[in-house]
Protein backbone atom coordinates (compact mmCIF):
# COMPACT_ATOMS: atom_id res chain seq x y z
CA UNK A 1 0.00 0.00 0.00
CA UNK A 2 1.24 3.47 -0.85
CA UNK A 3 1.44 5.86 2.13
CA UNK A 4 -0.39 9.18 1.85
CA UNK A 5 2.85 11.11 2.23
CA UNK A 6 4.14 9.85 -1.13
CA UNK A 7 1.26 11.48 -2.96
CA UNK A 8 1.65 14.68 -0.96
CA UNK A 9 5.39 14.86 -1.68
CA UNK A 10 4.73 14.24 -5.37
CA UNK A 11 2.13 17.02 -5.44
CA UNK A 12 4.48 19.37 -3.57
CA UNK A 13 7.29 18.70 -6.06
CA UNK A 14 4.97 19.25 -9.01
CA UNK A 15 3.65 22.48 -7.47
CA UNK A 16 7.17 23.79 -6.86
CA UNK A 17 8.23 22.98 -10.44
CA UNK A 18 5.21 24.88 -11.68
CA UNK A 19 6.00 27.77 -9.35
CA UNK A 20 9.55 27.93 -10.67
CA UNK A 21 8.31 27.97 -14.24
CA UNK A 22 5.76 30.65 -13.49
CA UNK A 23 8.31 32.92 -11.84
CA UNK A 24 11.23 32.32 -14.18
CA UNK A 25 9.85 31.91 -17.71
CA UNK A 26 9.69 34.89 -20.03
CA UNK A 27 7.09 33.69 -22.50
CA UNK A 28 3.50 34.28 -21.42
CA UNK A 29 2.31 30.97 -22.94
CA UNK A 30 4.97 29.11 -20.93
CA UNK A 31 3.79 30.89 -17.78
CA UNK A 32 0.26 29.62 -18.42
CA UNK A 33 1.62 26.09 -18.89
CA UNK A 34 3.31 26.33 -15.49
CA UNK A 35 0.01 27.43 -13.93
CA UNK A 36 -1.56 24.27 -15.37
CA UNK A 37 1.11 22.18 -13.65
CA UNK A 38 0.32 23.86 -10.33
CA UNK A 39 -3.42 23.23 -10.74
CA UNK A 40 -2.67 19.57 -11.44
CA UNK A 41 -0.63 19.35 -8.25
CA UNK A 42 -3.58 20.73 -6.29
CA UNK A 43 -5.87 18.16 -7.90
CA UNK A 44 -3.55 15.31 -6.92
CA UNK A 45 -3.69 16.56 -3.34
CA UNK A 46 -7.50 16.76 -3.37
CA UNK A 47 -7.97 13.27 -4.78
CA UNK A 48 -5.34 11.81 -2.42
CA UNK A 49 -7.15 13.26 0.59
CA UNK A 50 -10.44 11.89 -0.76
CA UNK A 51 -8.97 8.39 -1.07
CA UNK A 52 -7.22 8.41 2.31
CA UNK A 53 -10.00 10.18 4.15
CA UNK A 54 -13.54 8.98 3.71
CA UNK A 55 -14.16 7.55 0.19
CA UNK A 56 -17.91 7.70 0.81
CA UNK A 57 -17.80 11.49 0.70
CA UNK A 58 -17.50 12.72 -2.88
CA UNK A 59 -16.93 16.36 -1.95
CA UNK A 60 -13.24 16.22 -2.88
CA UNK A 61 -14.06 14.88 -6.33
CA UNK A 62 -16.58 17.70 -6.80
CA UNK A 63 -13.84 20.10 -5.80
CA UNK A 64 -11.48 18.55 -8.36
CA UNK A 65 -14.12 18.88 -11.08
CA UNK A 66 -14.59 22.56 -10.21
CA UNK A 67 -10.81 22.97 -10.51
CA UNK A 68 -11.01 21.40 -13.98
CA UNK A 69 -13.71 23.85 -15.02
CA UNK A 70 -11.85 26.86 -13.59
CA UNK A 71 -8.58 25.89 -15.25
CA UNK A 72 -10.32 25.43 -18.60
CA UNK A 73 -11.85 28.91 -18.25
CA UNK A 74 -8.50 30.36 -17.16
CA UNK A 75 -6.64 28.89 -20.13
CA UNK A 76 -9.25 30.08 -22.63
CA UNK A 77 -9.20 33.65 -21.35
CA UNK A 78 -5.43 33.67 -20.77
CA UNK A 79 -4.58 32.49 -24.24
CA UNK A 80 -7.06 34.95 -25.75
CA UNK A 81 -5.23 37.69 -23.83
CA UNK A 82 -1.87 36.45 -25.13
CA UNK A 83 -3.12 36.39 -28.72
CA UNK A 84 -4.64 39.86 -28.36
CA UNK A 85 -1.39 41.09 -26.84
CA UNK A 86 0.59 39.61 -29.70
CA UNK A 87 -1.69 41.28 -32.21
CA UNK A 88 -1.33 44.72 -30.61
CA UNK A 89 2.23 44.77 -29.32
CA UNK A 90 3.98 42.06 -31.40
CA UNK A 91 5.38 40.43 -28.27
CA UNK A 92 4.54 37.55 -25.95
CA UNK A 93 7.37 38.24 -23.51
CA UNK A 94 5.84 39.06 -20.16
CA UNK A 95 8.45 41.60 -19.05
CA UNK A 96 8.05 43.67 -22.22
CA UNK A 97 4.42 44.31 -21.40
CA UNK A 98 4.88 47.43 -19.29
CA UNK A 99 1.93 49.47 -20.50
CA UNK A 100 0.68 50.01 -16.96
CA UNK A 101 4.08 50.47 -15.38
CA UNK A 102 4.58 53.92 -14.00
CA UNK B 1 8.02 -2.92 -1.71
CA UNK B 2 4.91 -3.98 -3.50
CA UNK B 3 4.16 -3.82 -7.22
CA UNK B 4 1.81 -0.89 -6.64
CA UNK B 5 4.59 1.10 -5.00
CA UNK B 6 6.97 0.39 -7.88
CA UNK B 7 4.31 1.50 -10.38
CA UNK B 8 3.74 4.67 -8.34
CA UNK B 9 7.47 5.45 -8.27
CA UNK B 10 7.83 4.97 -12.03
CA UNK B 11 4.76 7.11 -12.76
CA UNK B 12 5.80 9.89 -10.43
CA UNK B 13 9.34 9.90 -11.83
CA UNK B 14 7.93 10.25 -15.35
CA UNK B 15 5.54 12.96 -14.17
CA UNK B 16 8.28 14.99 -12.49
CA UNK B 17 10.66 14.61 -15.44
CA UNK B 18 7.96 15.79 -17.86
CA UNK B 19 7.07 18.71 -15.59
CA UNK B 20 10.75 19.64 -15.35
CA UNK B 21 11.04 19.59 -19.14
CA UNK B 22 7.92 21.79 -19.43
CA UNK B 23 9.52 24.53 -17.37
CA UNK B 24 13.04 24.28 -18.82
CA UNK B 25 12.85 23.35 -22.53
CA UNK B 26 13.47 26.45 -24.70
CA UNK B 27 11.36 25.29 -27.64
CA UNK B 28 7.72 25.98 -26.77
CA UNK B 29 6.25 23.32 -29.06
CA UNK B 30 8.34 20.74 -27.25
CA UNK B 31 7.27 22.22 -23.92
CA UNK B 32 3.63 21.78 -24.98
CA UNK B 33 4.29 18.13 -25.88
CA UNK B 34 5.97 17.55 -22.52
CA UNK B 35 2.97 19.20 -20.91
CA UNK B 36 0.74 16.60 -22.57
CA UNK B 37 2.97 13.86 -21.11
CA UNK B 38 2.75 15.43 -17.65
CA UNK B 39 -1.05 15.75 -17.85
CA UNK B 40 -1.35 12.11 -18.93
CA UNK B 41 0.83 10.98 -16.04
CA UNK B 42 -1.39 12.96 -13.67
CA UNK B 43 -4.30 10.95 -15.06
CA UNK B 44 -2.39 7.75 -14.27
CA UNK B 45 -1.91 9.00 -10.70
CA UNK B 46 -5.70 9.47 -10.50
CA UNK B 47 -6.14 5.84 -11.61
CA UNK B 48 -3.75 4.75 -8.85
CA UNK B 49 -5.99 6.68 -6.44
CA UNK B 50 -9.13 4.77 -7.63
CA UNK B 51 -10.60 7.91 -9.20
CA UNK B 52 -11.21 6.50 -12.69
CA UNK B 53 -13.77 9.10 -13.69
CA UNK B 54 -11.40 11.95 -12.92
CA UNK B 55 -8.68 10.22 -14.95
CA UNK B 56 -11.00 10.10 -17.96
CA UNK B 57 -11.96 13.75 -17.45
CA UNK B 58 -8.27 14.61 -17.16
CA UNK B 59 -7.50 13.03 -20.52
CA UNK B 60 -10.57 14.47 -22.26
CA UNK B 61 -10.49 18.00 -20.85
CA UNK B 62 -6.79 18.62 -20.34
CA UNK B 63 -5.20 16.72 -23.21
CA UNK B 64 -8.15 16.99 -25.57
CA UNK B 65 -8.89 20.67 -25.10
CA UNK B 66 -6.37 22.61 -23.03
CA UNK B 67 -3.19 21.16 -24.54
CA UNK B 68 -4.57 21.73 -28.04
CA UNK B 69 -5.32 25.36 -27.11
CA UNK B 70 -1.72 25.73 -25.92
CA UNK B 71 -0.37 24.35 -29.19
CA UNK B 72 -2.61 26.75 -31.13
CA UNK B 73 -1.37 29.70 -29.07
CA UNK B 74 2.26 28.66 -29.56
CA UNK B 75 1.76 28.39 -33.30
CA UNK B 76 -0.03 31.75 -33.52
CA UNK B 77 2.67 33.63 -31.59
CA UNK B 78 5.68 31.73 -32.80
CA UNK B 79 7.59 34.18 -34.94
CA UNK B 80 8.43 36.73 -32.25
CA UNK B 81 10.00 34.27 -29.85
CA UNK B 82 12.95 32.61 -31.46
CA UNK B 83 14.00 29.39 -29.84
CA UNK B 84 17.55 30.59 -29.28
CA UNK B 85 18.56 32.86 -26.44
CA UNK B 86 17.63 32.65 -22.79
CA UNK B 87 14.02 31.77 -22.02
CA UNK B 88 14.21 32.80 -18.38
CA UNK B 89 14.29 36.27 -16.89
CA UNK B 90 17.10 37.73 -14.79
CA UNK B 91 15.63 36.48 -11.52
CA UNK B 92 15.49 32.77 -12.43
CA UNK B 93 17.90 31.81 -9.65
CA UNK B 94 15.70 33.60 -7.11
CA UNK B 95 12.68 31.72 -8.46
CA UNK B 96 14.55 28.42 -8.17
CA UNK B 97 15.65 29.22 -4.65
CA UNK B 98 12.12 30.16 -3.65
CA UNK B 99 10.67 26.97 -5.15
CA UNK B 100 13.28 24.80 -3.44
CA UNK B 101 12.62 26.55 -0.13
CA UNK B 102 8.88 25.98 -0.51
CA UNK B 103 9.42 22.29 -1.32
CA UNK B 104 11.73 21.95 1.67
CA UNK B 105 9.21 23.62 3.92
CA UNK B 106 6.31 21.42 2.76
CA UNK B 107 8.43 18.27 3.14
CA UNK B 108 9.53 19.33 6.60
CA UNK B 109 5.93 19.87 7.69
CA UNK B 110 4.89 16.51 6.21
CA UNK B 111 7.70 14.68 8.02
CA UNK B 112 6.46 16.03 11.33
CA UNK B 113 2.80 15.18 10.69
CA UNK B 114 1.41 11.96 12.16
CA UNK B 115 -1.27 11.43 9.55
CA UNK B 116 1.20 11.39 6.67
CA UNK B 117 1.80 7.65 6.90
CA UNK B 118 -1.87 6.73 6.89
CA UNK B 119 -2.86 3.90 4.60
CA UNK B 120 -5.98 4.08 2.49
CA UNK B 121 -9.23 2.68 3.89
CA UNK B 122 -10.80 -0.08 1.83
CA UNK B 123 -13.47 1.14 -0.57
CA UNK B 124 -16.91 -0.30 0.11
CA UNK B 125 -17.55 -2.72 -2.80
CA UNK B 126 -21.14 -1.51 -3.09
CA UNK B 127 -20.01 2.09 -3.61
CA UNK B 128 -20.29 3.33 -7.19
CA UNK B 129 -18.33 6.57 -7.15
CA UNK B 130 -19.45 7.78 -10.57
CA UNK B 131 -23.17 7.33 -9.84
CA UNK B 132 -22.67 8.92 -6.46
CA UNK B 133 -20.84 11.87 -7.97
CA UNK B 134 -23.49 12.36 -10.65
CA UNK B 135 -26.40 12.36 -8.22
CA UNK B 136 -24.57 14.62 -5.76
CA UNK B 137 -23.79 17.15 -8.51
CA UNK B 138 -27.48 17.69 -9.34
CA UNK B 139 -28.84 17.19 -5.84
CA UNK B 140 -30.35 20.46 -4.50
CA UNK B 141 -29.18 19.51 -1.01
CA UNK B 142 -25.61 18.95 -2.15
CA UNK B 143 -23.60 20.51 -4.96
CA UNK B 144 -26.03 21.93 -7.48
CA UNK B 145 -25.01 25.51 -6.72
CA UNK B 146 -21.26 25.03 -7.40
CA UNK B 147 -22.20 23.01 -10.48
CA UNK B 148 -24.33 25.82 -11.89
CA UNK B 149 -21.76 28.44 -10.94
CA UNK B 150 -19.15 26.43 -12.87
CA UNK B 151 -21.36 26.40 -15.95
CA UNK B 152 -21.93 30.16 -15.71
CA UNK B 153 -18.17 30.62 -15.32
CA UNK B 154 -17.50 28.53 -18.43
CA UNK B 155 -20.06 30.53 -20.41
CA UNK B 156 -18.50 33.81 -19.23
CA UNK B 157 -15.03 32.55 -20.16
CA UNK B 158 -16.28 31.49 -23.59
CA UNK B 159 -17.77 34.91 -24.31
CA UNK B 160 -14.81 36.69 -22.71
CA UNK B 161 -12.27 34.79 -24.78
CA UNK B 162 -14.13 35.58 -28.00
CA UNK B 163 -14.41 39.27 -27.08
CA UNK B 164 -10.76 39.57 -26.05
CA UNK B 165 -9.36 37.79 -29.10
CA UNK B 166 -11.73 39.50 -31.55
CA UNK B 167 -9.83 41.18 -34.38
CA UNK B 168 -11.00 44.76 -34.64
CA UNK B 169 -10.26 46.72 -37.78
Amino acid sequence: MIPLSWYLILAAALFCLGLYGMLARKNAVAILMSVELMLNAVNINLVAFWRYGDPNQVVAQVFAIIVFAVSAAEVAVGLALVISLYRNRRTVIAENVDLLRW
Amino acid sequence: MTALQIIFLIVSALLLVSAFMVVTVPNLVRAALWLIAALFMTGVVFVLLDAGFLAVVQVVVYIGAIAILFIFAVMLTRRVMTDSGPQTNANWWLAGLFSLALFGGISWILLGWDGANASAPAIDPGLDTVTRLGTELVNPDAFILPFEVASVLLLAALIGAVVVAWERD
